[in-house]
């Protein structure tokens, strides 16, 4: 498969009157074309940050990019000039954003809100960028597109407006569509058609697509391969099957225990993880997850773990996957019920 | 759309009527009569009053009154002899109304205009130098700027005509002075809603689509942000229009604001009456206009009852 997008050790700091947060502290990855990458973690771990850096959407200032290099089909977006970016954006990676009912413009016919990109990029006639909302408004599953498309996004469900979102998104048949976290502001229902629908214009448009949640139900409906972050790094990665039944990282494990299953015990408490993140002001010298790590060895605290290959694609920052570490047996691995 | 108009137009019906009735009963209120200051027998007074219909009783007064209104008729003004209140503002109220809106126009498009620049350069000498010329806009009343303009444009400078209404350079200082205020409340108010607007998710949106700045801002940030201008739009409208008093009196135009003031002193209620209701009518028009405006930019107030 090939490379679209090949991000190295990006750094992304905000520079605050109380100091400088340390949002994402050197986060590598790729994204081959059509596949789907989840970004699971806690609020605040830098999902958001590290795909907003890819668009170069981060308000700068306060915000920098520290370090790292984040190659899209071949050029350096970092280094990209402010005009070039507004070439890519929309156009070759588009966003879908957390919350419809806010990211559609209140005073815009929908139809216009879609036409907007296409006539800048595609250089389409504003009568013809139409036809084409129309007609996205369809794919996305919206019926009475003809009529729906002069309406105003008060008038859509939140639903709706998310699938309007998708159609602005996908309209100039982006190579990597980021979705931040889309379903989490939509109903359990509305959430499983959005899911359904993402899935099948991808295999119809062949568009990559990251999909940053908390969610792992999300993630087992969609995900090819998993980047699990922790406290601005990736600490974990591997394939969908890998990190459901053999995860390695003690923080991947709790993830997976605190999902609620249907035979949870009513008399039994939801398993959580203790503790809180560690303050980004001032991150710990070794593994951050050490202070809430039920395994944690002296090593843990003094110096970060690399990143450990389990099998091919599939690796974990931990030090309990050194060989010279004591055999833990992970309390969870056969597979969790979603 | 239709129905809101419908739904406004009845408001605006209700109003009007609620401050004609308000303005006929208060006007009757004030001590003395029409004909007081006149040196008169009580005999020509009572002629006086039988002639104008003054010693019928008030309800009847107030009948009357309301049935020549319906027909546009004002009635004579009780102090100047054989002219029609009519007459008095159709010869004045042009002078007044010109001014008001050019005013207006000054108002809004220099205070929108203000705001943006503010807004767009926030925390930085435009934006300083914008919001500077706010507060000295709100806080120096018309009577301290005219006199000041008049004294360095006209009188030091020689560049525009010190006094009255004869073309367009005597129109720039009055226009000026009686818009500075509400210039500066548009501007305030533009550039905190600019602000407020530019965190919204929408722009997130536009700025992820690949608009340029320029297509952000002006199809995404002003359009939502000026919406609380246009609510304003309706009683600034309504300060200029009627507030152009002592900006006439200063600059000597022929307006409404002399007979308005000297109406209230004679307690010449026809006079009073028929322009209070002529400002008033003009202001709920003014005010019905900005909802129908309103409802065509925010496309969601159009069902909001």
């Amino acid at each position: 498969m090939e490379r679209l997008l090949e991000v190295k050790d990006l750094q992304v700091s905000f520079k605050t009157y109380a100091g400088e947060v340390k949002a994402v502290r050197g986060v590598s990855f790729h994204v081959d074309r059509g596949e789907t990458v989840a970004v699971v973690g806690e609020s605040g771990c830098g999902k958001s940050v590290t795909m907003q850096a890819i668009m170069r959407l981060i308000p700068m200032p306060p915000g920098v990019i520290k370090n790292g290099t984040i190659i899209f089909d071949g050029k350096d977006i970092t280094k990209l000039s402010e005009k070039e970016m507004e070439h890519i954006r929309g156009s070759e990676i588009s966003m879908v954003f957390q919350d419809p009912m806010t990211s559609l413009n209140p005073t815009m016919k929908v139809g216009a809100q879609i036409a907007e990109g296409l006539i800048k990029h595609q250089k389409m006639h504003p009568s013809k960028a139409r036809e084409k909302a129309i007609e996205m408004l369809k794919l996305v599953g919206i019926p009475n597109a003809e009529k729906r498309v002069d309406q105003y996004p008060h008038e859509f469900s939140g639903g709706m407006r998310q699938r309007a979102m998708i159609a602005i998104a996908l309209a100039c048949n982006p190579k990597l569509l980021i979705a931040d976290e889309p379903t989490t502001a939509l109903d359990v229902t509305i959430q499983a058609q959005i899911l359904d629908l993402m899935r099948d214009l991808q295999k119809k448009l062949n568009t990559a697509i990251i999909i940053i949640t908390h969610n792992l139900g999300v993630v087992a409906n969609l995900a090819q391969r998993v980047l699990v972050m922790y406290a601005g790094k990736i600490i974990e990665r591997g394939s969908l099957d890998e990190i459901f039944y053999n995860p390695r990282h003690p923080y991947t494990w709790g993830l997976l225990m605190s999902v609620p299953t249907p035979e949870l015990d009513k008399n039994k408490r939801l398993a959580s993880i203790d503790g809180t993140p560690p303050d980004l002001f001032a991150p710990p010298v070794g593994c951050a997850f050490a202070a809430r790590c039920e395994y944690a060895m002296r090593i843990c605290y003094e110096k970060y773990p690399e990143d450990f290959p389990v099998s091919d694609g599939h690796s974990a920052a931990c030090w309990l996957l050194h060989p010279m570490a004591p055999k833990v047996k992970p309390p969870v691995g056969k597979g969790v019920t979603l | 759309m239709v129905k809101y108009i419908l739904n406004r137009l009845l408001v605006s019906l209700i109003t009007a009527w609620v401050l004609v009735t308000i303005v006929f009963f208060l006007v009757r209120l004030l001590p003395g009569d029409p004909f007081l200051s006149e040196k008169v027998t009580p005999e020509i007074k009572a002629n006086m009053m039988r002639y104008y219909g003054l010693d019928k009783p008030i309800h009847i007064q107030y009948v009357t009154f309301l049935q020549n209104l319906l027909k546009g008729d004002f009635g004579y003004s009780l102090r100047y002899k054989n002219r029609t209140v009519n007459e008095v503002i159709k010869q004045a109220f042009p002078y007044s109304a010109d001014l008001g809106i050019r005013a207006v126009i000054f108002a809004t498009i220099a205070g929108v205009t203000l705001g943006i620049i503010a807004a767009l350069n926030r925390n930085r000498t435009w934006d300083y130098l914008a919001m500077f010329i706010a507060i000295v806009g709100v806080s120096v009343p018309s009577f301290v700027i005219g006199p000041l303009l008049q004294y360095v444009f006209a009188t030091k400078l020689n560049l525009l005509p010190v006094s009255q209404w004869k073309g367009f350079s005597y129109t720039i200082m009055p226009t000026f002075a009686l818009s500075l205020g509400s210039l500066a409340l548009m501007a305030r108010l533009m550039r905190a809603s600019m602000l407020d607007v530019v965190n919204q998710d929408f722009i997130k949106t536009a700025k992820a689509k690949g608009l340029s700045p320029f297509q952000i801002i002006w199809k995404h940030q002003v359009r939502n942000a000026i919406l609380p201008v246009i609510t304003v739009l309706g009683p600034v409208t309504a300060t200029l229009l009627t507030g152009t008093f002592v900006v006439e009196q200063i600059f000597a135009i022929p307006g409404l604001g002399k007979f308005y003031v000297l109406g209230i002193q004679n307690l010449d209620y026809s006079l009073v009456l028929g322009m209070t209701t002529f400002y008033g009518l003009f202001l709920i028009a003014a005010n019905f206009v900005v909802d129908i405006i309103y409802g065509l930019i925010d496309p969601r107030i159009r069902i909001a009852k």
